[in-house]
């Protein structure tokens, strides 16, 4: 960090904020709309901003920003993956059945992160050395593990968990532990986009897969390891989700994958790969949340929500065109 | 018949003429003050090495670029402006581009009448008068055995052609443009092509020809131009030229003062290669390279110059043969393997290969050499800010700083910066391949000097180029290829334009002068 203010203070005075919000634009947008959103909606219905919805938006969808984090580094090495939601779905049931049959409680966490990992490593597979592209991949397993599960459950609900399974339940210093897995994730993976040469590969490999084989980088293998990174969030997403509420029904969450994609897409993971950061795609996941909330609060038809985050998902994708013009 | 279409075409307007015609793209002239003509029922070739504004001068005529102010296009005396591509073929101009923009999955008929079918009313189209149609102009092109019903994907290259040819004339076409038609045919179908080209121009079609080939040059054409870094040489009847003295219209002879090429002491051998193959892009290659050392490599585009270099940098390894490194036999699979080995490869195309166009410069100067600035898997960001600021500084990169986005700096800054990152690796063996393909002759010769003063610190250099004078100019020794094959080489004091190019060209044409 101490590094980066040194080169800001090389260029002229006036550079800092312009390059601060060339970079992270998005992201300022987005956390102003958060406030804004706040603000507004606390005016107006001062429940809205009371710890218990708080509570509700955060617990409710920290998920869905953890599954995002994953979500964003295939997208920003020029992938995609249709098939998370599902995923999830699958995961979930996973955990609570083995946490229902008397396996002990850290299997139940354990086990749909490593199925998770070897799923979307198999995608990985057929994406990077197959070299199927990853949308059509992905919507066969979309398919695939969504029939899967609706066969073998018959979307049956679990219940009887055993209480010190619900992670999602747990505290600290009275703050929600999805919120605190929210924030660390998020970091964590920030800190490993920005500071590693992992990271910055992964970059590389959607800014311009061709020049980075040609710098040496094993494009193959390290699309493989994203993938298989994706499933790991994937994996914590889905016991984050099986874990909120005492009781799990074995379906698909409905357009979770579209969901989890426009928090990445809108919080400014390019599209077409090479750009975009973590931070922005979890501010993203806040800002849906928040927003399905207030429509509550404003007694807006929830159905809103989706045409809402359509709009946001247009309106992200025609700013990276523009701005992609703008770089060349 | 050559020579009466031609006479009697002397005394016709101009089918279509450009006059004082320029392009400037991003504040570099491309194309200066350029006039031409062409008339009906002439065969006009068109002459000039890759970047001499050729394309851009046939994409002014076929639409696709709008020339500067102060130019003017006319057709048949009348000035017109064309805005698309569309504009160009309505007043009769087609092209016929190097690559065939053919669907590979229709018919040919409906390849030869897309966008302009016959229609049977209500829309539909008139599948029996499209087929009909199809096969009159495929008669009329000599080409009997080519089924309108066929698959376009599953045509030979020369048949394809001809299907681009009927293409055109469908639309009524009265100026063909041919941009390299014989560059991708074998023998027996060049005669075929040139027999073609010489029935439209009986038939009063006007034909702009673009080949390296002399021998064709000169049993087409009616009358030459050549052009030059942009500027028009001068138009010539084809009596009054010869191979040499088109050769030296093309390559000029400014070659010493444009590069300042310093001589270094060579050192000892670098890489070697003994009868490298790959595939039969590249066929028994042997040569060695030495520190200091600037090996040029010449040859037509296809010739396997940079097929050659892909196999050494192992993207295409190679299928046969032996590679040495400062004498030692090495095994290079993958691009990787030829980093870590201390090879560098500058690519040909820097927007598709060597540019991460999104990322800041830092981060494009490191990515060859990431894992060596790292501690553990963390990126050392001092280093590698020091590594981009010594890279602007060393290559004097025009940039506000080393966290501009490559995507931003022109043509020549983003050709430092993809050389920076190589240069960061140390390697001992550099290859540059087109080092100074479509950057502004101010840019040219920084890299040049670069090229010079990194062979002066010992590292062995190859670099290939399509520019004849470059090649003269920088090189310590030069191998020409074609076909795949080394076909001579010269050092540098033998090595004259005029051999050179007569080395590239008539070992190309050797395919052509049968069909001549």
């Amino acid at each position: 960090m101490s590094f980066e203010t040194a080169t800001v203070r090389r260029s002229a005075s006036t550079g800092f904020a312009a390059r601060t919000f060339a970079t992270y634009g998005q992201e300022f947008i987005i956390l102003a709309c958060i406030v804004v959103l706040f603000v507004a909606v606390g005016l107006i219905a001062p429940r809205f901003i009371s710890p218990t919805n708080l509570t509700t938006i955060f617990v409710g969808n920290a998920y869905i920003a953890v599954a995002a984090i994953g979500m964003s580094m295939v997208i920003i090495s020029g992938h995609i993956d249709v098939s998370v939601g599902s995923l999830i779905g699958v995961l979930a049931t996973i955990s609570g059945t083995l946490a229902v049959s008397g396996y002990p409680v850290w299997f139940a966490w354990l086990a749909p992160v490593i199925v998770g990992m070897v799923v979307t490593s198999f995608i990985g597979v057929l994406v990077a050395y197959v070299r199927i592209p990853s949308i059509v991949v992905t919507l066969g397993m979309l398919s695939i593990l969504k029939g899967g599960l609706i066969s073998v459950t018959g979307g049956a609900w679990i219940t009887n968990l055993p209480p010190d399974y619900l992670i999602a339940q747990f505290r600290l210093f009275g703050i929600p532990s999805p919120v605190w897995f929210m924030i660390f994730l998020t970091a964590v993976a920030a800190m490993f986009m920005r500071y590693t040469a992992f990271g910055r590969s992964i970059y590389a490999i959607g800014g311009n897969g061709e020049a980075a084989r040609v710098a040496g980088i094993p494009v193959e293998r390290t699309t493989v390891t994203i993938f298989a990174i994706h499933g790991l969030f994937a994996g914590i997403a889905a016991v984050l989700f099986a874990t909120q509420l005492q009781v799990i029904q074995s379906t698909v969450p409905p357009n979770l994958e579209l969901t989890v994609i426009t928090a990445s897409v809108v919080g400014g993971v390019s599209i077409l790969g090479g750009t975009g950061t973590v931070v922005g795609s979890t501010l993203a996941a806040i800002l849906f949340a928040a927003i399905g909330s207030s429509l509550i609060f404003l007694n807006v038809s929830a159905y809103w929500l989706r045409a809402v985050q359509g709009l946001l998902i247009l309106a992200t994708v025609l700013a990276d065109m523009a701005r992609r013009h703008r770089i060349g | 018949m050559t020579a009466t279409p031609a006479s009697s075409a002397e005394t016709a307007p101009p089918l279509v003429e450009l006059r004082n015609t320029s392009k400037t793209f991003s504040g570099i002239k491309v194309l200066k003050n350029v006039g031409f003509d062409v008339r009906p029922g002439e065969v006009h070739a068109l002459l000039g090495e890759n970047g001499a504004g050729k394309s851009t001068l046939i994409k002014i005529l076929s639409g696709f670029h709008t020339p500067d102010e102060g130019g003017e296009i006319r057709v048949n005396g009348r000035p017109v402006s064309f805005s698309s591509p569309r504009d160009a073929r309505k007043a009769g101009i087609a092209t016929v581009y190097q690559e065939l923009l053919l669907f590979p999955d229709m018919t040919v008929a409906e390849n030869i009448f897309i966008g302009h079918a016959p229609r049977a009313g209500m829309g539909a189209l008139d599948w029996n008068e499209m087929r009909r149609r199809a096969r009159a102009l495929l008669d009329d092109l000599d080409s009997h055995d080519l089924d309108v019903d066929a698959r376009v994907g599953g045509l030979s290259v020369a048949n394809r052609q001809r299907v681009e040819i009927a293409k055109a004339l469908s639309q009524d076409a009265r100026l063909l443009i041919m941009d390299e038609p014989t560059a991708s045919l074998a023998d027996a179908d060049v005669r075929r092509l040139l027999d073609v080209v010489r029935r439209l121009r009986e038939r009063g079609v006007a034909i702009i020809y673009i080949s390296h080939r002399m021998p064709e040059i000169f049993a087409l054409a009616d009358r030459v131009t050549v052009l030059r870094d942009g500027a028009l040489i001068g138009t010539k009847d084809i009596e009054e030229v010869d191979d040499a003295s088109l050769v030296s219209m093309m390559v000029g002879r400014s070659i010493d003062q444009l590069f300042p090429k310093v001589v270094v002491p060579i050192g000892a051998p670098v890489l070697e290669l003994r009868k490298v193959s790959f595939k039969d892009e590249v066929q028994d290659i042997s040569l060695t390279l030495r520190a200091g050392e600037i090996l040029g490599i010449a040859g037509l585009v296809g010739s396997g110059r940079t097929e050659l270099a892909l196999t050494i940098f192992g993207i295409t390894p190679a299928t046969s043969g032996e590679i040495l490194l400062n004498g030692r036999p090495v095994t290079i699979r993958s691009p990787q393997q030829a980093r870590d080995l201390g090879i560098a490869y500058v690519p040909e195309d820097r927007g598709l290969q060597g540019l991460v166009k999104p990322q800041t410069i830092r981060e494009n100067v490191s990515m060859a050499l990431l894992d060596r600035i790292s501690k553990g898997s963390i990126v050392d960001r001092v280093k590698e800010s020091a590594l981009a600021r010594d890279a602007i500084a060393r290559f004097g990169i025009r940039a506000r700083g080393p966290e501009q986005r490559a995507g931003q700096l022109s043509g020549g800054n983003q050709q430092k910066v993809v050389l920076a990152k190589w240069v960061s690796t140390n390697p001992k063996v550099l290859i540059m391949d087109e080092p100074t393909r479509g950057i502004d002759v101010g840019a040219k010769s920084e890299i040049h000097a670069l090229m010079c003063k990194l062979a002066g610190e010992g590292l062995a250099v190859i670099m290939i180029s399509s520019e004849l004078p470059e090649v003269l100019g920088m090189s310590d020794r030069i191998m020409v290829m074609n076909g795949g094959r080394m076909v001579r080489t010269f050092d540098r004091s033998e090595a004259t334009p005029d051999v050179v190019g007569a080395a590239m060209t008539h070992a190309g044409a050797s395919h052509a002068g049968g069909a001549a």
